[in-house]
């Protein structure tokens, strides 16, 4: 069942689009908020090989998230070429920031690494609101030509980011790397005296986490056609929410990015249209984390077994 | 240097000081949080918030000055502190997860949920608390006929860096004579131990929790005569907090009062030579840059030198 | 015979304490070098010196004639000397397999290979029949065993035993000594803190004392029993 699970979830994702021919139904919509799901599991995949694999728990990820965005918007404002190649230049551009930036962050541990990517995070939020020659400061990036209206194009591009990232993260974790990974998740100093070069394998995970957090960057440039340092290189609305993401759905396992991207994202649409409760939806997501946190820290795929359990309590046997 | 120069080197120092004064207390509140608990609170600018907003309500109903809202504010934030110690984030340290870091995430959602619940109740509009004494100020010409340059002390300013320093003079008496202050100690220093000892460590952390939301509870009532006031405008402290307490080392009372002053005085010195919009910056790097080559901030430089290294 | 580890005249010093002054000595390819002494000599501190966790403050560490000390102890762990930690440090939620995985990739390439290497290691271990279970949930004699499965994964020349028997019931115990003596017998050079005396006295070749961060004495286990410096040190501690 675990085997054939991923191209089954895939095939009927890739035929979602054909929503666009039942009459009455307003599939733009439709097909605008299963991207957000998408791209977000895409970065909460990203965070999940980083923080919940091998254990550095980023508060920052919205630093790689706006470094892919602001990536692909220079290269269409500054050297007129598609947004789109932003993509590809994703790899050596946020690649190389992941390097420097590991290089100064992952020699601390824990929450001293989690501080620090914060300030990462607002470092460069600040530096992209004031360097204005150059990113164009607080007025961000805009892209006048849009490359499809129609959304299914958008879609299946970021289908195939979501599909190869899950491929990608499988084959990782299930090598020697996810060993390694985890081996300094659960004992650094173990991991060391067993041979483990643990600063070259944490830096290769921010690494590869930080280019999957770029490409969702890169993508959302291209979808949304407008960025600004306030929206890109966010502390809530991106850094924590990749957390929260991760959380709900369940820390180091397969599905929890999906299933909390699921979560999250129409938990936020729904709040959104209840016209009373509307404006609260970070109390809403504050509570649930609360919640999670505290009766089930592997998050709903993580803790599945403790869920039903929890289930079963609230009906009369 | 030129009079006019040796003037606003001075002004600059002098807002560096009264400001680092004011974020000693924010950073006290939370080093004392993370030595006795070992946990980070980013929900420790929230809570300043949440007294800002006690006082705030005073002053627009019943007139109550922001400086006497102290006496109500900072009770109150205590038992919320209590609160959310006691139900919230001691039942997660209890619990067994991958992360270690879920507390963290925790105080996150505490964070939210109290910024969140301001914007519901109050809006996200700017506040301010327009007291009478807001623009007025002690000029150095007044007292000095003929000064060479002019200085000038902000009235509120000033309050607020006195309060700050009576309060944290309390602290320190409450921390060095009194039973649970030592215990408080105990408890930050070696846990096991202290529990050895017959202390309480369980009310200990309850009652720290407490006592560093009353804190910046109190902060948030010096600070609202001069600044804005919007639900959001927790997360900027928190992480002025943590940059003060890493600064001065953590868990280090002495430490964070030093911290708070440094901060200050740099930001001070960055908004005026280097431009407003880059003090933030200024902050982190500074922050990282301890947190890499001297993690345990200016305490532990001063320990070497007195251990003689 | 040359020697395969020299410690050279090694302080180390934490502050103003000195928890290790001048220690020197060296162990020969295939012997077992037990190192007692009684509780804060700075048995464990030589460990993390030879290990690699921290920097001798003055002298050196050789191993096959290279200076290791202030090498990483990933990379002494490479040319061929592991350890065992005295609290053991499972990879907890791994299995005990993977526990022993994670640790074999070190010399092989393919996982296939490396699952191959972990599963003789385990039976070895007499930890094959646990080899699903989630290390954390192992008892402690398991969790010692373990932690020397996962040292030996590495291929060592020289293993490092930290009290792998400290704790034990009797049964366990005479597990892990069998255990123990298997790997010399696999021509492991082995160096082991314990303080079960019996234990020490009947595996190792030759004996280092240590107390207060000092050599006290060095021997066949024969000379050390009847040194009354060593039984000085012990007696007037009020210990075993």
């Amino acid at each position: 069942m675990n085997k054939r699970l991923p191209p089954l979830v895939l095939a009927l994702l890739a035929a979602v689009p054909a929503i666009s021919l039942v009459p009455g139904v307003n599939a733009n919509y439709w097909l605008h908020n299963l991207i957000l799901v998408v791209m977000w599991s895409v970065i909460g995949m990203s965070w999940n090989l980083l923080s919940g694999y091998c254990g550095q728990v980023s508060f920052g990820h919205a630093a790689f998230f706006g470094l892919g965005a602001y990536t692909a918007g220079l290269l269409y404002v500054k050297l007129g070429l598609s947004a789109w190649w932003g993509i590809a230049a994703t790899v050596p551009v946020v690649g190389a920031a992941a390097l420097v930036i590991g290089f100064v962050c992952l020699r601390l541990r824990g929450p001293f690494f989690a501080l620090a990517t914060i300030a990462v995070g607002v470092i460069l939020r600040v530096v992209a609101e004031n360097l204005t020659g150059f990113t164009g400061g607080d007025l961000g990036i805009m892209i006048r030509e849009r490359t499809w209206v129609e959304k299914t194009w958008y879609y299946y591009i970021i289908l195939a980011i979501a599909a190869g990232t899950f491929w990608f993260v499988e084959r990782v974790v299930a090598s020697r790397l996810g060993y390694y990974f985890v081996a300094i998740r659960e004992d650094q100093d173990a991991a060391e005296s067993l041979g483990i070069n643990t600063t070259l394998y944490k830096t290769i995970a921010l690494v590869l986490s930080a280019v999957i957090a770029g490409f969702a960057g890169a993508f959302y440039m291209n979808y949304m056609g407008y960025i600004d340092p306030k929206v890109v290189f966010a502390l809530h609305d991106i850094s924590i929410m990749a957390i929260m993401v991760v959380i709900v759905g369940g820390v180091a396992t397969r599905w929890g990015p999906v299933v909390g991207a699921v979560i999250m994202i129409l938990l936020a649409e729904l709040i959104r249209t209840i016209p009373k409760i509307g404006a609260a939806h970070h109390t809403v997501f504050g509570v649930l984390l609360i919640v999670v946190i505290i009766f089930l820290p592997n998050g709903i795929v993580g803790d599945m077994a403790k869920l039903r359990r929890l289930l079963r309590i609230g009906r009369p046997s | 240097m030129t009079a006019a120069k040796i003037e606003v080197l001075l002004q600059t120092l002098i807002s560096g000081l009264l400001l680092g004064g004011l974020y000693a207390l924010i950073g006290l509140g939370m080093t004392i949080i993370m030595g006795v608990m070992k946990i980070i609170n980013l929900a420790h600018g929230e809570l300043m918030m949440v007294g800002m907003y006690v006082a705030y309500v005073l002053f627009s109903w019943a007139h109550i000055d922001p400086y006497l809202s102290i006496l109500v504010a900072a009770p109150l934030l205590f038992v919320l502190g209590v609160g959310l110690q006691k139900y919230l984030i001691n039942p997660v340290m209890k619990v067994d997860a991958i992360l270690p870091e879920n507390q963290v995430i925790l105080t996150v959602g505490i964070g939210m949920v109290l910024a969140n619940l301001a914007t519901l109740i109050f809006k996200s509009d700017y506040r301010t608390t327009p007291v009478e004494y807001a623009t007025k100020a002690w000029y150095l010409s007044d007292y000095w006929r003929g000064a060479p340059i002019e200085l000038s002390l902000s009235f509120p300013w000033t309050v607020s860096f006195l309060f700050a320093v009576a309060i944290t003079t309390g602290l320190w008496f409450f921390l060095s004579r009194t039973d649970t202050g030592k215990s408080i100690r105990a408890t930050a220093q070696d846990k096991d131990a202290a529990l050895l000892m017959g202390v309480n460590v369980e009310r200990m952390r309850v009652v720290t929790f407490g006592l560093g939301s009353a804190l910046v509870g109190a902060a948030g009532c010096l600070f609202l005569p001069i600044y804005y006031l919007y639900p959001d405008v927790g997360g900027q402290f928190t992480l002025t907090g943590f940059v003060i307490t890493i600064l001065g080392g953590l868990g280090s009372t002495f430490g964070a009062i030093l911290g708070g002053l440094i901060l200050g005085v740099f930001e001070s010195l960055t908004a005026t030579y280097v431009g407003m919009g880059w003090a933030p910056v200024g902050r982190f790097v500074i922050f990282v840059a301890v947190l890499v080559f001297v993690p345990g901030g200016v305490a532990s430089l001063l320990k070497r030198r007195k251990l003689g290294k | 015979m040359s020697a395969l580890l020299e410690v050279k005249g090694v302080s180390r010093f934490f502050g103003g304490l000195a928890a290790l002054t001048d220690v020197s000595f060296s162990i020969a390819k295939g012997e077992v070098l037990g190192l007692i002494g009684p509780n804060g000599a700075g048995k464990t501190t030589m460990f993390n010196v030879v290990n690699g966790f921290y920097v001798p403050s003055k002298g050196d560490v050789l191993f096959k004639g290279e200076r290791i000390s202030g090498l990483k102890p990933h990379q002494i762990c490479q040319r061929g000397l592991a350890r065992t930690f005295q609290v053991v440090k499972p990879l907890q939620r791994m299995s005990t397999l993977d526990n022993v995985v994670a640790s074999a990739f070190l010399r092989v390439k393919s996982k296939a290979e490396a699952v191959a290497k972990a599963e003789e290691i385990l039976k070895f271990t007499n930890l094959w029949e646990d080899r699903a279970v989630i290390s954390k949930s192992l008892p402690l004699g398991k969790r010692k065993r373990l932690e020397i499965a996962r040292a030996l994964a590495t291929d060592p020349e020289l293993l490092l035993l930290d009290e792998a028997c400290a704790g034990l019931n009797p049964s366990e115990l005479d597990e892990s000594v069998a255990i123990i003596r298997g790997i010399k017998g696999r021509g492991i050079t082995i160096m082991i803190i314990e303080h079960h005396m019996k234990v020490i006295m009947s595996i190792s070749d030759r004996i280092v004392v240590l107390t207060y961060g000092q050599k006290l004495a060095e021997g066949t286990p024969e000379q050390i029993a009847h040194n009354p410096e060593v039984i000085k040190a012990y007696l007037g501690e009020g210990d075993e």
